[in-house]
């Protein structure tokens, strides 16, 4: 590693993102890496080696790693953490600003357009609403106006190429 | 006694044993739930990309319940987690609450702080309690064995769900199995992640999560598996074959909800409360409780 190619402002940057500043207090112990389900079945995730080289500023090398991605979101590690880091949140912090450099896995768009298109994850059609039906149960509606505009993303076409995605 | 029930996306298409049992149960007990068509996604799935967006459809669901004037209770962990955890942050930094509400203004939306959120089975042991729910029942499920699932989102954060269960020594599923008369079994991977979170990164990574505690349950012969979350259900239920068939092993774990079998306790038929719908069945109990 080169102290040349580290980013000292990065740290800086996950602090400042809503969850990451938990960073700033973590003193490495590894009671979140101890603990993690994750890390118990895929050793080379842990907690506190993502910790700490965010905070060596290894920014590239975090943002890209695939491995930021496979945290369950349990929260054990916010648990047992005693400087109260967050871990799941400053991971989420890291994430968020992976994504918008571009490295987010392609179910995160696709997650997007789902709500966007019917303003829930699976879709709802006649023969949900018939099942639910048959148990007595009421029907339930799409109503994807309201994400269309949180998400700043128009209706996909009707039968258009946004179909089966 | 009135609640909102937050339904989310996964539990009114995939899990209609869950939705039936929890409102045939809140009905026995005396709770009316109030649907409203509005509510959809809790934000959850965008978190990991997108926490910004997220916090502004979890807004919208807290705004929504807030004009019903009633207390909002999910059935899914992850979505009473996410508005749990949303509801504690905007009610923390209204600098925050101040950004959502420009994104809720043009859809006629107000976020204001004060919209109480719970899972329902949190909800109906504080609201109802333990002991009323226990004096209602009126079948017994005693010699059947069930091991509670907890999992992740029903118990943590502490600091925003807490107060009803330690995350470290839970014991409130385990108290509504018990008020049954059937007996809940504790076991070394009773605290467990269902690995769900991960299942769309990586298939593999999960199913071993999952994979130990079906392996364990299966070795303790329990009645079945019981679970208050569908994220969890995905793992436990529906990838049972699949995680049992990539560990080169057999086992066969029946799976339940809480409400299926808060339901029989009250009395209901294992139809009522949709048990032909599980796909791992419990099938000395549905034999017990048929007729």
């Amino acid at each position: 590693m080169r102290l040349n190619d580290c980013d000292p402002g990065f740290k800086h940057q996950v602090a400042a993102e809503p969850g990451g500043e938990g960073i700033r207090v973590c003193f490495g112990c590894a009671a979140c890496s101890a603990r993690c389900p994750v890390g118990a079945n895929r050793p080379e995730y842990d907690p506190r080696r993502i910790i700490r080289a965010a905070l060596l500023g290894r920014r590239e090398e975090v943002l890209a790693s695939p491995l930021i991605w496979l945290c369950s979101s349990c929260y054990t590690c916010g648990e047992v953490c005693p400087q109260g880091v967050r871990f799941t949140d400053v991971l989420t912090a890291i994430k968020n600003i992976a994504a918008r450099a571009g490295h987010a896995p392609p179910s995160a768009r696709i997650t997007a357009e789902l709500l966007a298109k019917q303003g829930r994850l699976l879709e709802v059609t006649e023969f949900e609403n018939d099942k639910r039906a048959e148990l007595g149960l009421p029907p339930v509606e799409q109503r994807p106006h309201d994400f269309q505009s949180i998400l700043g993303l128009e209706p996909p076409p009707e039968g258009g190429e946004g179909e089966g995605a | 006694m009135k609640a909102l029930l937050f339904l989310g996306c996964t539990v009114p298409v995939r899990n209609l044993n869950y939705e039936l049992s929890a409102r045939k149960v809140c009905q026995a007990l005396g709770v009316e739930l109030v649907d409203d068509p509005a509510l959809a996604c809790c934000g959850y799935p965008l978190k990991g990309s997108d926490q910004g967006h997220a916090l502004v459809i979890a807004a919208r669901a807290l705004a929504q319940a807030k004009a019903h004037d009633l207390p909002l209770v999910a059935l899914c962990s992850a979505c009473a987690g996410t508005l749990a955890e949303a509801e504690h942050h905007l009610a923390h930094d209204p600098a925050a609450a101040e950004a959502v509400n420009r994104e809720l203004e043009p859809l006629g939306l107000k976020y204001e702080p004060g919209a109480r959120v719970n899972h329902l089975m949190r909800f109906l042991l504080s609201e109802v309690g333990l002991e009323a729910i226990q004096a209602k029942m009126s079948k017994s499920l005693e010699g059947f064995s069930f091991a509670p699932h907890y999992g992740c989102h029903y118990l943590k954060p502490a600091e925003v769900i807490g107060g009803l269960d330690d995350p470290e020594n839970p014991q409130s599923m385990g108290q509504l199995i018990a008020a049954t008369g059937a007996r809940a079994v504790s076991h070394p991977r009773l605290k467990d992640c269902c690995g769900g979170g991960v299942l769309g990164a990586d298939e593999e990574l999960a199913g071993s999560l999952a994979g130990a505690k079906l392996a364990e349950l299966n070795e303790l012969g329990v009645t079945a598996m019981v679970l208050v979350c569908p994220f969890c259900n995905v793992m436990y239920e529906g990838q049972q074959k699949a995680i049992a068939k990539r560990l080169d092993t057999k086992f066969k774990v029946p799976v339940v909800y809480l409400t299926q079998i808060l339901g029989l306790g009250l009395g209901l038929s294992p139809d009522e409360v949709g048990l032909k719908l599980n796909r791992v069945k419990p099938k000395e109990l549905i034999k017990a409780f048929k007729e």
